[in-house]
């Protein structure tokens, strides 16, 4: 019994060693070195200053000259997460849906005649888990690319190039879902505006 | 849909090859046959064995073996409790958060030691690094090991034909540690971090966007955590929307690596048990039966999932699946899972006990979360925990067998041995005793004053709420309705976002019995099946191998979970399936 005891504490405080010091600090160790840049959060500079991470959506509210990611239920906070937990059969979900397309109809109608609540992009309309899915889908996108080339006066034909150049595919063309990268596409379009 | 069919198939068929690689492995690993890895981390085992003082080879009968698992998990309670109250002067807390309090720390240590995971506080809001890594994460290893060594304890005690011997628990444990969880784990570590997964120490730090909007970033060893959440059957997210989160679940390789590493080990067991007991077979009629119910449940999901839910009906919007957009019940999923994938994490992580989400299951539509209730309902011996979910299964084979015994008239035996009316009683008790914790701590939950206010949804969401709260937690799995006294989750230090002390003590307390006494009942048996005699197999032996006797396995599975939970989950899920109406 005694003999246990001694052994049991023994052993927890041999394996917190082990898996909690000796293992992490290996893996950052390694990662910090091999993989510097994801190991940091994957930022992105522009001229020199960080402006945000590929993988985690950035409010570009009020700026119709920017594409727009999902809705978000944390205003896009990456150090406060938490779920829309919005039942299936909620009047409350009925009433979130209804004011994101709303939102969105508002934005979009005047560039997309044909554009109604029966046809808009599910992704566009609905928040998403994490509260900063960086991606939306590829008809979203090309929803939107025609208020961008109106606004930005650029032709339809090089937003949707740019578009294409900032959707990341499925891996090895199986794997997940294609989704358009909302920040790296608003920089490559800064830096065709600018050209 | 195709595509998503051919994601899942490639998901089902990877599992497969990894099957007999890993579980042969694991059976090397625990007949103390030698293994490469041996040559490198040889000295570290010897020189674990030397620092907590036992003698490996020593053999334990199924009560000294049973007094290890339990002093060495009251010894981790205490640890981990100690860690979570002593927050505020530990180090590697770069945002100074406090200690949380005495009944979340109750809540969130007896979680973590059972190999549950449940979540009453949001990750990156309320635990430092130190607690996260220190603490949390060598739960995540050890209390996964105790569930391999408990499996194969139970194994050679049915495998073995003399003396009273289960084994050594400490060599079990270490050699689960160091020679399968810690080496798969590194290795998946670094390959999350290369596909954007973070591992860092940084401070939060502020970052100004493109468009001026000011945003706050939070950092961590999250890569080695996640690593082992997914491989342990964990599920304790590091953020608090868990693998939803980019900086733990970045792409669809990520996902599908992550959804590898829950089911692989569970799986793989069924193979080393094969092997451990001689028979090959006895062991891949354990993974067909389970398999069977899992890509049963993977369907359902899926299907469901991809139609809008009624209240996306009622706001007008079809979610129709063309081409460049998902369409379904995108709502709190990610673009980059799509449905599919959303569907099969779902699955994956309901019918074993790891409990991470890549989409919230408080939004998935009635069927869609009638699957992972129902998942849960059956034990979690779909797969289930790692160990856990076998033994448990075991638990049913040794049902089935009584039954079947019945059927042809013969004196039930199992692999030669004799099952009596002690490992019946046993295994009966086993298998009634968590649908009857789970269906006390839910009628608590909600006919009590104090439970009632943890409901956030009304309607039978609300009722969901509590009926998913106590299924989880009382199956040591860990997802959630994350509304469940997660209604003030915005403010952090608010101490409802912590759980309430009733809701806290509750789901504490279910999640320590359900795990501790099933570990009881099964070492018992096995002690009382490891000296039997061995009789030879004659021509009325109902065989354990065939497909007549998995059919049978999963019938046994399937009415006593349908015949326990079939009320609660119409009350709840199943009545938002079936209709449009909103509440």
């Amino acid at each position: 019994m005694r003999k246990d005891i001694v052994t049991s504490i023994l052993a927890v405080l041999v394996f917190t060693v082990l898996c909690g010091l000796i293992y992490p600090l290996a893996v950052t160790g390694v990662s910090q070195v091999a993989f510097n840049n994801s190991a940091n959060g994957s930022q992105i500079e522009r001229n020199g200053k960080v402006v945000g991470s590929r993988l985690i959506a950035q409010s570009f509210e009020g700026r119709s000259e920017y594409f727009q990611p999902r809705p978000s239920q944390t205003d896009y906070n990456p150090a406060g997460t938490f779920f829309n937990n919005a039942g299936p059969n909620n009047k409350d979900t009925r009433d979130l849906i209804a004011g994101n397309v709303d939102a969105y109809l508002a934005l979009e109608g005047k560039y997309n005649p044909r554009l109604s609540a029966a046809n808009v992009p599910v992704d566009a309309v609905t928040g998403s888990a994490s509260g900063v899915d960086p991606h939306i889908s590829q008809k979203n996108a090309a929803i939107q690319a025609r208020r961008i080339a109106a606004v930005r006066s650029l032709p339809i034909g090089i937003v949707s190039k740019l578009i294409d150049e900032n959707t990341d595919g499925r891996f090895l063309g199986l794997l997940g879902e294609p989704g358009v990268n909302v920040l790296e596409l608003n920089l490559a379009l800064d830096k065709e505006s600018s050209r | 849909m195709l595509q998503g069919w051919i994601q899942i198939a490639i998901f089902f068929a990877v599992l497969v090859a990894i099957v007999p690689l890993l579980g042969g492995y694991m059976a090397r690993v625990f007949t103390g046959q030698s293994v490469l890895l041996e040559r490198v981390l040889g000295p570290v085992e010897r020189m674990i064995y030397k620092a907590i003082r036992v003698k490996p080879d020593r053999g334990q009968d199924w009560k000294a073996y049973a007094r290890s698992v339990i002093f060495f998990s009251i010894a981790s309670w205490v640890a981990l409790y100690l860690i979570l109250r002593l927050q505020g002067a530990l180090p590697w807390n770069p945002e100074g958060f406090s200690a949380p309090p005495w009944d979340l720390s109750f809540n969130t240590a007896s979680s973590f030691v059972t190999n549950t995971n449940w979540q009453f506080y949001g990750g990156e809001t309320t635990m430092s690094y130190f607690t996260q890594m220190v603490g949390l994460a060598v739960q995540n290893f050890v209390s996964a090991a105790v569930g391999i060594a408990v499996l194969i304890a139970v194994v050679r005690g049915i495998a073995s034909r003399s003396g009273s011997s289960l084994g050594n628990f400490w060599q079990d444990l270490t050699r689960a540690t160091l020679y399968v969880l810690l080496p798969i784990a590194f290795v998946a570590a670094l390959v999350l971090v290369s596909q954007g997964v973070i591992q860092s120490f940084s401070s939060y730090t502020d970052i100004t966007g493109v468009a001026g909007s000011v945003q706050n970033f939070a950092f961590g060893p999250v890569a080695s955590q996640e690593a082992i959440k997914e491989l342990g059957t964990n599920g304790g997210g590091f953020f608090n929307v868990n693998s939803a989160m980019p900086f733990e679940n970045p792409s669809g390789l990520t996902n599908f690596l992550e959804m590898l590493l829950v089911l692989s080990i569970p799986a793989a067991l069924t193979f080393t048990y094969g092997r451990m007991v001689g028979n090959r077979r006895q062991g891949w009629a354990l993974f067909a039966a389970m398999s069977v119910m899992f890509i049963a449940a993977v369907a359902v999901v899926y299907n469901a999932e991809s139609s809008p839910t009624p209240a996306m009906n009622a706001a007008g919007v079809s979610a129709l699946s063309t081409e460049g957009t998902t369409g379904g019940n995108l709502l709190d999923k990610e673009q980059r899972f799509g449905i599919a994938n959303s569907a099969l994490f779902n699955a994956v992580t309901t019918v074993t006990s790891c409990g991470a989400v890549n989409s919230a299951m408080e939004s998935f539509s009635g069927i869609g979360s009638a699957v992972p209730m129902a998942s849960m309902g059956t034990s979690e011996v779909i797969f289930g925990g790692v160990g856990s979910g076998l033994y448990g299964m075991l638990l049913f084979v040794i049902l089935a067998v009584f039954i079947g015994g019945l059927m042809v008239g013969r004196t039930p035996e199992y692999l030669g041995k004799k099952i009596e009316a002690r490992e019946i009683k046993l295994a009966t008790l086993g298998a009634l005793y968590m649908p009857f914790a789970v269906l006390i701590a839910t009628s608590l939950g909600v006919a009590t004053e104090h439970g009632k206010k943890s409901i956030y949804s009304g309607g039978p969401q609300g009722f969901s709420e509590t009926a998913y709260a106590y299924l989880s937690q009382g199956n040591n799995n860990g997802s959630a309705f994350a509304g469940y006294t997660g209604f003030v989750q915005p403010e952090p230090g608010n101490a409802g976002s912590f759980g309430i002390t009733f809701a806290d003590l509750l789901g504490g307390g279910t999640m320590i019995f359900v795990r501790f006494i099933p570990i009881l009942i099964v070492l018992a048996i096995a002690g009382s099946l490891v000296g039997k005699k061995v009789a030879p197999t004659g021509l009325g032996t109902l065989r354990t191998d065939s497909p007549t006797f998995v059919v049978l396995l999963m019938g046994i599975v399937l009415l006593i979970g349908a015949l326990t939970f079939f009320p609660a989950l119409l009350l709840g899920p199943v009545v938002q399936g079936i209709t449009q109406e909103l509440f």
